[in-house]
């Protein structure tokens, strides 16, 4: 029996902030959770079951926070999963719930990812000792800066590529009114004249933390005909992982994502991922992180990466647009953070991107990654059902 | 839910369960069970079409902590994976959804608890409302004890009741190599009341493994698969004023749905870390004296904290492939007082 086809019919975010003071978590993630339902036009007691996300427990302070969630989710009395893959966590989320529809378990499903970074401290949350391990030390930066060093080596790409991307998507965020970085008076100059904090990696070149939850409602075919706005259909959606460290990682284009993204457009169908996908949500917690990708992605040749964000390509009005909501770069509450690239992706398919809609964006991809670049969660959403 | 594709768990493997493991990490806990399902079902690693876990930061006392077990794992060439920060029941509960994609035929599921490392009445207390309930540091005895009393005030239960519940727990246990309590113990006196020592779960490190595997595939790699009829799960409100600790409608729900009450079941390997939440489980349940409950010892035998409940499924399963069970229940319960509940039903093929 094939699998049930599986419909986006609702995306809620929150407003994402720095601290977002007036609400507890329960609040937050309700707010997105209502915003979904709202555009789904469904109340809770169409939904079947809850799948829910986010980084580690530690970035809050609370074990197992579904437990404490179930009300404000109006999960009493249904299943409630949670999933916890790292960074790439919102995406994992959405696949497994995902799941849920695709073989009929049930039929519609609630999926949320959140992070309240202010009521901790993220750069504290990942730094707890552990004996006879090697700390990461400097938060994820210092992980990642010898990385992005190693991949401009081995490219020659110039050093003002990571400035281009972080002036892009910030640009592009002000056209988001739920992105959490509105720099009304962003220019290139002032992003490489920021200071550098993880060399080559300047503070105008790093994510923020932020606070915010964002929530999708998935259905099977019939919920998707009941759908008073058009859905995004899933095409096709993979996890990879890989182990954090060994001799033969390759750390600039790990082989975990390669694998997930060449599963994804196998389902979906694609053999040329530039000309065929429309746009990219893309997991770019670091600028440099989209000229990489856009090769581990399969959109340029390896060493290619940096000349398409430097052609302009990857800009709102490129042939590729990359982050058109502004990304990572200026919204990351981490454990969302990958569901919001998923329905962001879904977004653009839908039509309802408001200002930073692509024009007729009929197939799109949502990625994400976490742990040490170990990670992988995708999807890729189209403006029509998958053919069976 | 009841599945129009064949899932069996095809092996089960689990530690001996230890009150302290100072001398592994995570990781050298859970390689010992990983390698034995591998060995029972000749699988290698490249074989597994996917691969879940379950645990939780908050044991460990630090962030990403699943991410070094699963270099353990031997995740190369790349794997398709995914962890649940919950008990591993529920990450084979995700497998098992996987696997009725169609998308895989084959899955490792694994999980692993040390609660050594700190105090895990307090640590507990932390899955607790932060704003309201947390802040007063209620712990995990003392809330059981809260549902304890409330069954003896309603009549349901007493303390030599309870007593029984533990005695005959460990006495069973006797024939678990793995469980921490083996044989007659004392109950002691209150830890908090009305529960005594002997009505708590040992605090204890440990790890489990299944490994899951559909139709034909099963059958090749398994005598006798114990094949899932059903698998459901529900959570509560988490509030315990606004539930009646007395009974579990989730867990009743989840059996329903799973398909339990549908013909009887020969054995339950029921998740009750505490003897007042096996009586409220059997209540739920419906079991009566005929029904083999917790023959492994259960969780008052052994209860590393994010296996257990996993432990439960592999107890049943592992009863089906030995041929003394034909049907069975497995149940696992995450949560305060028995706030979230889920409950599989486990079949062998018949014997002719």
């Amino acid at each position: 029996m094939p699998k049930e086809p599986v419909a986006v019919v609702g995306i809620g975010q929150t407003k994402h902030v720095a601290a977002r003071r007036d609400v507890s978590i329960a609040g937050l993630v309700r707010e997105a959770a209502l915003r979904a339902l709202e555009d789904a036009e469904l109340t809770w007691a169409d939904i079947d079951a809850v799948v829910i996300g986010k980084a580690p427990d530690f970035f809050e302070g609370l074990m197992m926070p579904e437990l404490y969630l179930a009300d404000a989710l109006g999960a009493v009395g249904k299943p409630m999963l949670r999933v916890h893959t790292a960074g790439s966590v919102g995406g994992s989320t959405a696949l497994v719930a995902a799941n849920l529809v695709s073989a009929r378990v049930h039929r519609t499903v609630l999926t949320l990812a959140f992070e309240k970074q202010s009521e901790s401290n993220a750069m504290w949350g990942l730094s707890l000792p552990v004996p006879f391990q090697q700390p990461l030390l400097a938060g994820a930066g210092g992980f990642f800066a010898p990385h992005v060093r190693a991949y401009m080596r081995r490219t020659g790409a110039p050093d003002t590529v990571g400035s281009l991307v972080a002036y892009k998507d910030r640009r592009n965020a002000l056209k988001n009114p739920y992105a959490h970085l509105h720099e009304h008076d962003i220019t290139l100059e002032k992003v490489q004249a920021s200071p550098m904090l993880w060399d080559p990696i300047r503070y105008s070149e790093t994510c923020p933390s932020s606070d915010g939850a964002c929530a999708m409602i998935l259905t099977d075919r019939a919920g998707a005909e009941r759908s008073p706005r058009p859905p995004a259909w899933v095409h096709g959606g993979a996890m990879r992982s890989e182990p954090t460290l060994f001799a033969g990682k390759d750390f600039v284009s790990p082989q975990a994502g390669k694998d997930c993204a060449a599963d994804v457009y196998r389902q979906a169908g694609i053999t040329d991922p530039r000309r065929e996908i429309d746009a990219v949500e893309m997991y770019v917690p670091f600028s440099w992180y989209e000229p990489m990708w856009l090769e581990n992605l399969g959109f340029a040749e390896e060493g290619e990466g940096w000349k398409l964000t430097e052609a302009g390509v990857t800009e709102l009005d490129g042939d590729l647009p990359v982050n058109p909501s502004g990304g990572v770069l200026s919204t990351n509450p981490i454990g969302a953070s990958g569901m919001i690239r998923f329905a962001e992706a879904a977004l653009q398919v839908r039509g309802r991107a408001g200002e930073h809609q692509v024009d007729g964006a009929r197939r799109a991809l949502g990625h994400a990654y976490g742990g040490g670049a170990q990670f992988f969660s995708m999807w890729l959403v189209g403006d029509r059902p998958p053919a069976v | 839910m009841t599945p129009d594709r064949e899932v069996a768990i095809v092996a089960f493997a689990q530690t001996d369960h230890l009150r302290r493991t100072d001398e592994l990490s995570e990781v050298e806990m859970v390689m010992p069970v990983l390698h034995e399902v591998l060995r029972q079902t000749g699988c290698k690693t490249s074989d597994i079409g996917f691969t879940c876990s379950g645990s939780s930061d908050y044991l460990a006392g630090r962030a990403f902590s699943f991410t070094m077990a699963l270099d353990g794992v031997g995740a190369w060439p790349p794997i398709s994976e995914s962890h649940v920060e919950m008990d591993g029941a529920w990450a084979l509960y995700e497998a098992w959804v996987k696997l009725l994609t169609g998308e895989a035929d084959t899955a490792l599921v694994y999980a692993y608890g040390k609660s050594s490392p700190g105090s895990v009445r307090d640590v507990l207390s932390r899955q607790l409302d932060p704003y309201y309930l947390a802040p007063l540091w209620p712990d995990s005895v003392a809330l059981a004890a809260l549902q304890a009393r409330a069954l003896i005030d309603a009549g349901h239960t007493d303390e030599p009741e309870l007593a029984a519940v533990a005695a005959r727990s460990r006495q069973d246990a006797s024939a678990n190599p793995h469980a921490q309590l083996p044989g007659a113990r004392p109950q002691g006196d209150y830890v908090v009341a009305p529960l005594r020592t002997g009505d708590c779960p040992p605090v204890g490190d440990g790890a489990a493994a299944v490994i899951l595997a559909t139709g034909d595939r099963a059958r090749e790699l398994c005598a006798r698969p114990a094949w899932i009829r059903g698998m459901d799960h529900r959570i509560e409100a988490h509030a315990l004023g606004v539930r009646d600790l007395t009974d579990s409608p989730s867990t009743r729900l989840a059996a329903e749905r799973a398909g339990a009450f549908d013909r009887p079941v020969d054995t339950a390997e029921l998740h009750a870390p505490f003897s007042s939440q096996e009586v409220v489980l059997r209540r739920a349940l419906d079991l009566d004296e005929r029904v083999r409950v917790n023959p492994s010892g259960g969780a008052l035998a052994a209860n590393p904290v994010m296996a257990a409940g996993l432990v439960r499924l592999g107890e049943a399963a592992a009863r089906i492939h030995r041929g003394a069970s034909d049907r069975a229940l497995a149940h696992a319960t995450s949560g305060p007082c028995l706030q979230q509940n889920l409950v599989a039903v486990l079949e062998g093929d018949s014997r002719a």
